[in-house]
């Protein structure tokens, strides 16, 4: 069984993202990070090759973004993946969503993977939606937000928490699946697999690799387009209250809930 | 000219889903603005009265497949693909929720179309459809407009109000469609499982609202005492209910309840948009958390920065002693 882990770099938690006004995109400089959400994947990738209940060949890391997204892939392997696969081009600046899923799904096409595993949401865009948009151009079935997947053989068990409660969904391999973030813990790296990590294969892929055709990717290939940014509603900002004194900072909450009648 | 399609979940019982309903009375009204009709799509035995009686929320026409499965994305998208195209329907909308994000994206993919999501409001401009997406923490909210259409419009949870303009009955279609290979191969084992018991947090005044922040399972009885104390209900994250700390009835957010108590006590929750578009209409929002940066302080109205294992017992002794006396 081949495993396919969507990854992607995202700006770090702690940096003060902001919007270009003259790109209209997400500024993406300063410090970056491997996408958290998709640590799941990784882990869960991780934990189906040492479940035994399948035997797991490879599990290849793909990303697809700017030279620097590499270290993103410097780090899935590091917590585990065989290899890595990297799109990258000019040609892909500006994609949208319906123009990224089109793109990986090409990549991922290239490797003929039995399971593609992937995080439910990048901590930047919070789109929740590319694992969807690629199933379906790889013609194969999908399920998002799964929060506990048993494996065997062909086959995929899936839980997960849709509108009414709790989902349970068998799903035939090949398949492309995102995680919630309660479906497991992601493990540290070892210190010797973080430096073993840049002697593991990378693949660099042009789009012209994989057949992507370039009309339908970047700016040109995408079909939403920006047409302003505007700064939120007012909304009166709240009072903060630093606890120092435990004391002091109770006798302010109760004050505050006299006050607003809530304590009758 | 806009003509605009909604997809209409129900559950097992029937009963649609309110949040595809006010996308329905949404879609309605901004069809009305360009000249264009609102239609809805629902899938499996959905019985003629009901279907036709999304015309009171506004739909004019209902696209009925009953060999479509409910419940799963994939072959709702069959289903969509089709009717948007063989009616040249020029966008797609969905209420807030898991399965309307997973048939948009499909559609996406399928019909090579734009799609927006966490829409939180849509207007017209020249006769066609832009979405507005809050990003970045809801700090800026973009107009997104489409290049050509179709165009998908997934919205927030809560995002459109029930309204009822419509005369009461929609014309009713069966449609027959042929389901993709892949769409088959996913099968639903069981649906909607409550999981834990039932508790009713929707008509409780005051919600202390228990997170990851608390540490652990048993820590949920810090919430339980200041609850009670208050004489309010506790309500939980969707962290801590995938994770067993409390049951699913009392989850609040994206895939779980909406409520708006007179007041919202939030401990260690960091909140986040899934949660907050379930509480986020709340009278008053008091909010304990040790991250300074947690986006909750963002939109309460009382932020303590602090260790709740701290604070909340002193609270709950204060807030006992006040009534008392």
């Amino acid at each position: 069984m081949k495993i396919c882990c969507l990854v992607k770099e995202v700006p770090d938690a702690a940096v003060q993202k902001r919007i270009d006004s003259g790109t209209k995109r997400l500024d993406r400089s300063g410090e970056r990070n491997l996408n958290p959400f998709d640590t799941h994947g990784i882990e869960a990738a991780m934990q189906i090759r040492e479940g035994g209940e399948v035997e797991v060949d490879e599990i290849v890391a793909v990303t697809m973004g700017p030279e620097t997204a590499a270290r993103a892939l410097h780090k899935a392997v590091a917590l585990g993946a065989d290899r890595s696969v990297h799109l990258t081009d000019d040609a892909l600046s500006g994609s949208d969503v319906c123009a990224t899923g089109y793109a990986l799904a090409k990549v991922l096409e290239s490797e003929s993977p039995d399971l593609v595993l992937l995080g439910q949401q990048s901590d930047d865009g919070e789109c929740y939606v590319v694992g969807a948009v690629v199933a379906d151009h790889l013609k194969m079935p999908s399920l998002t937000q799964v929060i506990q997947m048993d494996v065997s053989e062909g086959k995929l068990r899936c839980e997960r928490q849709a509108e009414y409660g709790y989902d349970t969904v068998e799903i035939d391999l090949p398949a492309v699946i995102s995680v919630g973030d309660a479906i497991n813990e992601p493990r540290y790296p070892s210190l010797k697999a973080i430096m073993g990590a840049k002697k593991k294969p990378l693949d660099t892929k042009a789009t012209g690799d994989v057949g992507i055709e370039s009309d339908r990717v970047g700016e040109a290939g995408s079909q939403t387009t920006v047409l302003g940014i505007n700064p939120p509603p007012e909304k009166q900002a709240g009072e903060i209250i630093e606890d120092e004194d435990t004391n002091e900072t109770v006798e302010k909450i109760v004050a505050w809930l006299d006050e607003r009648k809530l304590l009758a | 000219m806009s003509d605009i399609l909604v997809y209409a979940l129900h559950d097992d019982e029937g009963n649609f889903n309110k949040n595809s309903l006010g996308a329905i009375s949404e879609a309605a009204k901004l069809a009305s603005e360009t000249g264009g009709t609102a239609s809805a799509v629902v899938v499996g035995e959905v019985a003629d009265d009901a279907a036709a009686g999304l015309g009171k929320y506004g739909a004019a026409k209902v696209y009925r497949c009953k060999s479509a499965p409910e419940g799963l994305a994939q072959p709702i998208v069959d289903v969509m693909a089709k009717v948007i195209t063989d009616n040249s329907i020029d966008y797609a909308l969905f209420g807030g929720g898991l399965l309307g994000f997973e048939i948009g994206a499909g559609l996406t993919a399928r019909l090579g179309a734009g799609v927006t999501m966490e829409v939180t409001a849509v207007k017209v401009q020249d006769g066609k459809l832009v979405a507005e997406r809050p990003v970045l923490q809801d700090s800026a909210i973009v107009d997104v407009g489409y290049v050509s259409e179709p165009g998908i419009i997934i919205s927030r949870l809560n995002a459109f109000d029930v309204k009822e303009p419509g005369d009461g009955t929609a014309e009713v279609t069966d449609v027959e469609v042929e389901l993709s290979d892949w769409s088959t191969r996913a099968t639903m084992v069981t649906r909607g499982e409550a999981r834990g018991e039932d508790v009713n947090i929707e008509d409780a005044d005051i919600l202390v609202g228990g997170g990851r922040g608390l540490g652990e399972k048993d820590n949920f009885q810090l919430a339980e005492d200041l609850a009670t104390a208050m004489g309010g209900a506790v309500a939980a994250t969707r962290a801590v209910v995938d994770a067993g700390w409390y049951p699913y009835s009392t989850q609040i957010g994206q895939t779980g309840k909406t409520v708006a108590p007179k007041l919202y006590l939030a401990a260690g929750i960091s909140g986040a948009i899934q949660h907050k578009v379930g509480m986020q209409s709340s009278e008053n929002i008091l909010a304990i958390n040790k991250d300074q940066n947690a986006p909750i302080f963002e939109f309460c109205d009382l932020g303590i920065v602090g260790d709740l294992h701290k604070i909340m017992p002193k609270l709950t002794e204060a807030i006992k002693a006040k009534k008392g006396g």
